[in-house]
């Protein structure tokens, strides 16, 4: 267990140096430099750089001269907020819908589910967020269009994640504030987790299929084992094994789908900040928030085999 | 055998399993219930006018909250007319040059004193980290200059330590010395007469700051905030700025002023135009900025007002006359015939612009009324290139800038246009764009043939055209993009710019134009409308032909009122 705790740490590790490398060659193109180096010589440079970064210099934006790690600390709460709604919801919703596709399997339920949520995987996310606008904002009215609040609301941003600053801002606008703050929050949430939605619901269906078919249910069965017991013990435990792999690759689609999300939806987080840094050229901000999003990345996918190997007890030897 | 039990295995579990599957179902009807539980919040707008709450969806960040510091107009939206004054201001709606917090002023007969008296009744906003002890005075005014001007100022450093627009108008060689000459009074000393100087005075970059509260943060050794925590004397005061979403004022209830004002004014940063238009129709703002031609269709169709009044910009097709064929004039004067803009103005501007004979536009107190527009006709064209000896065609690049303008909304497009009546000609022509840093820096090295752009002046003199658009000196280090450098007409605009006189000056510019109709550097293409949409329970809402924002007198009122504003949907 602990082998397998430090393999996973030094992969971390290396792949770290190897981003700081790619963002350090970077800042080297750079018209303007993000860093002041003492030495010439590129290979102490680096070891500069390091040196900046770990002491939280992360540059500064050549556009608004602010801080870029403390800007991408003011944006990141945004954007967490707006994942981590919409990855429960694709999990719930995508775990439930292949959970009842593989219960059906064959049935028109079963072939519906499967053709949207097919539909749902090759959406171009853009042209979807636009269209829940159009329909759910515009026509039905029952949405707003963008934004984290009504602006009715003044909430002070002590943490910057909305949900939380709407509940602290309690004694003024009791839960109004807060429902607000939820209902901007669904239709970004519904555009940004279509695609892992349909992602999971299709290998929550295959994946739970095939353990179905697989020996030690028959045997848990035979036991006398109740139904419901089989499929949340024995057979989602194992079933989730795949999807767990499957969903480490999909926080880079999300990483990229939230992006245009918050674009669309003029979410304040992460996204809308890099992209506004480079239709601007502001390279520090670029660099930094390149930087930033990829040590998130990799910390996930990380955190993801943690739990793979706590969820997998063959995973916890080293092989 | 085995294949078959597994699926009788399937049979069983899915049999069994039916009852208890409609967790999901229950768990998407509590979504749902979630979703319509919030749905049912109260109308906004209504929240709003009840908060007397203004929400303007604007187009972008500010990169600061100094408009001394930057030059884009979204910072200066957010400042320049919000937070701060000027000296001197101009009439709403107008190209006048009216007092502000200049009550008075005298220029000397030679052009080089301006004498300004100031108001003695000028309170400056306070904030948790200050309160201010006493009014405007002339230390205010020569802090926010010098602080500009004089490289060893305690806050010339300070935030970068560039100043662009007062470096771009030269403004250091131009001002010698600014005075203190009374407590309420100070003295300008220009180094030669500049007859723009009151509309340059007018402008954002020029914005008074207090130094009394650079004092207090020299005092926190935070002198930095002056310009991300600004202080100014304006209708509102800051309050707070989430970068990416939105900014928050507060009405400045001891503002000098009497005009009435909305209590809270938020603007809600959305940069993408279509989102835009979409949370104003939803009613989740009341003032939209830089909406699109199409827009403003959909708008007037809906009867939504529109606010506009043509704007002091104009959009061309630059020549650049250093690269054959464009050294000829006939040449240039061929290809400015074969355009149609008329077409140009229906597909590109929805008819939202009015099609451009002058390099400045009509508005302009030194528009020559006497030149006739160019005759669109491809025979004449024809003609003239034959006799400049390119019967048979050529070709070119159109380079088109890539970004969108409210004077030029869609340049690619435009350039689309132009290459279809070029063939027509025999002059085949390429589309060229970069993105738009890399646009600019490889223009001023001169690489394009001829370049599609626009011009948005910062202030109403007709100086702001001449001088930066088509002078020698903008030639070499500039915005003059056609690299056209006309000795008679580059005396004349300096005539323009220091004479004294506006009769005078009026007579240099007619004759400059008349230099450039016939020397064709561009072809003259359009002057957009600068123009926003108000929602009906505003009112008192202009824009300027200048075009920045600005919220002085305007109000929120329950039933729709007529706005009083000059140019109303046409």
């Amino acid at each position: 267990m602990f082998a397998t705790l430090l393999k996973q740490l030094s992969t971390l590790v290396i792949s770290l140096l190897g981003l700081t490398v790619l963002t350090f060659i970077l800042s080297l193109q750079s018209e303007t430099p993000v860093h002041q180096f003492q030495s010439d010589h590129v290979v102490v440079q680096y070891f500069e750089y390091l040196q900046f970064l770990l002491n939280g210099d992360w540059g500064t934006s050549s556009i608004h001269k602010r801080s870029v790690l403390k800007d991408f600390l003011q944006h990141f709460p945004a954007t967490i907020e707006l994942i981590v709604f919409a990855m429960v919801l694709a999990v719930t919703a995508g775990l439930g819908l292949g959970i009842l596709a593989s219960t059906r399997r064959g049935g028109w339920l079963d072939n519906t589910l499967m053709t949207s949520s097919l539909v749902g995987y090759s959406m171009p996310i853009f042209w979807w967020g636009m269209l829940l606008v159009l329909l759910f904002s515009l026509t039905l009215g029952w949405t707003p269009v963008a934004g984290r609040i009504d602006f009715a609301y003044d909430i002070e941003p002590y943490t910057r994640f909305m949900l939380i600053d709407t509940l602290l801002h309690h004694n003024q606008y009791g839960f109004a504030a807060f429902l607000n703050a939820l209902h901007h929050l669904i239709l970004p949430a519904v555009t940004l987790s279509t695609i892992p939605m349909a992602i999971v619901a299709r290998m929550t269906r295959s994946s739970l299929l095939a353990v179905l078919k697989s020996e030690y249910i028959r045997t848990a069965r035979s036991k006398g084992i109740s139904k419901q017991r089989i499929i949340w013990v024995h057979a989602l435990r194992n079933a989730l094994q795949p999807i767990l792999t499957i969903g480490g690759v999909q926080i880079s689609i999300i990483m990229s789908g939230v992006i245009i999300t918050e674009y669309i939806f003029a979410w304040p987080g992460i996204g809308k900040w890099l992209l506004e840094a480079v239709s601007r050229r502001d390279f520090a901000t670029i660099q930094g928030g390149v930087l930033a999003l990829s040590i998130i990345v990799i910390a996930f996918n990380l955190a993801l085999d943690f739990i793979g190997i706590y969820l997998n007890p063959r995973l916890r030897r080293p092989s | 055998m085995i294949d078959k039990s597994n699926e009788n295995n399937d049979l069983m579990i899915n049999r069994s399993l039916n009852r208890d599957t409609y967790w999901p179902t229950t768990l998407l009807m509590s979504l749902a219930a979630l979703i319509c539980c919030s749905c049912t919040s109260d109308n906004s707008q209504n929240k709003r006018s009840q908060k007397d709450l203004l929400v303007y969806c604007s187009e972008g960040s500010p990169d600061s909250f100094n408009p001394q510091l930057v030059t884009s107009g979204t910072s200066y939206d957010a400042t320049a007319n919000i937070i701060y004054n000027q000296l001197v201001t101009y009439k709403p709606g107008t190209t006048e040059i009216a007092p502000s917090l200049a009550e008075s002023w005298e220029i000397s007969a030679d052009g080089l004193r301006y004498t300004f008296n100031l108001r003695d009744d000028v309170p400056f906003h306070g904030s948790q980290i200050f309160t201010p002890s006493r009014t405007l005075n002339a230390d205010d005014v020569l802090f926010s200059f010098n602080r500009q001007r004089l490289s060893d100022h305690p806050y010339h450093g300070i935030s970068g330590g560039r100043y662009p627009y007062f470096t771009a108008q030269s403004m250091g060689q131009l001002i010698k010395d600014i005075r203190k000459t009374g407590e309420h009074q100070v003295e300008f000393v220009l180094t030669r007469p500049e007859s723009p100087f009151l509309s340059i005075l007018a402008t954002p970059f020029a914005s008074i700051l207090s130094a009394e509260y650079a004092k207090q943060l020299n005092r926190l050794r935070q002198p930095e905030w002056i310009d991300s925590k600004p202080i100014g004397t304006g209708p509102f005061r800051f309050e707070r700025y989430e970068p990416d979403a939105y900014i928050r004022y507060k009405r400045f209830d001891d503002y000098f002023s009497e005009n009435k004002r909305v209590k809270n004014l938020v603007f809600a940063i959305t940069p993408d135009a279509a989102m835009r238009f979409a949370r104003f129709s939803a009613g989740e703002c009341d003032v939209m900025s830089y909406p699109l031609p199409v827009h403003l269709r959909v708008a007037q169709k809906n009867d939504l007002e529109v606010v506009q009044t043509p704007g002091l910009n104009v959009a061309y097709w630059a020549f650049n006359t250093e690269k054959p064929p464009f050294h000829d004039a006939k040449v240039r004067q061929a290809l400015t015939m074969a355009v149609d803009r008329e077409a140009i103005l229906q597909t590109v501007y929805d008819r939202q612009a009015t099609q451009a004979t002058n390099p400045i536009p009509p508005s302009s107190w030194a528009y020559n009324n006497s030149i006739s527009k160019v005759t669109y006709s491809k025979r004449k064209a024809m003609e003239l290139l034959k006799e400049a000896g390119y019967e048979n065609g050529f070709s070119i690049d159109i380079w088109a800038m890539p970004i969108q303008r409210a004077y030029n909304p869609n340049a690619r497009k435009m350039a689309e246009m132009i290459q279809q009546d070029l063939a027509d000609i025999n002059v085949d022509a390429r589309i060229i764009t970069y993105e738009w840093g890399t646009f600019l820096s490889r223009l001023s090295q001169g690489l394009h043939h001829s370049v599609l752009l626009g011009w948005n002046a910062d202030n109403a003199d007709p100086n702001n055209f001449f001088s930066p658009l088509l002078s020698c000196n903008s030639a070499i280090s500039g915005n003059n993009y056609a690299k056209w450098c006309n000795n008679q007409f580059d005396e004349l605009i300096l005539k323009g710019r220091t004479s004294s006189e506006q009769d005078e000056r009026k007579q240099y510019y007619l004759k400059a134009q008349e230099i450039f109709k016939r020397e064709a550097p561009w072809l003259t293409i359009a002057h957009a409308n600068n123009s926003v949409l108000v929602q009906p329970e505003v009112s008192g809402m202009m824009v300027s032909p200048i075009g920045n924002i600005n919220f002085e007198g305007v109000t929120l009122e329950q039933q729709s009122v007529d706005s009083g504003t000059q140019g109303v949907t046409p």
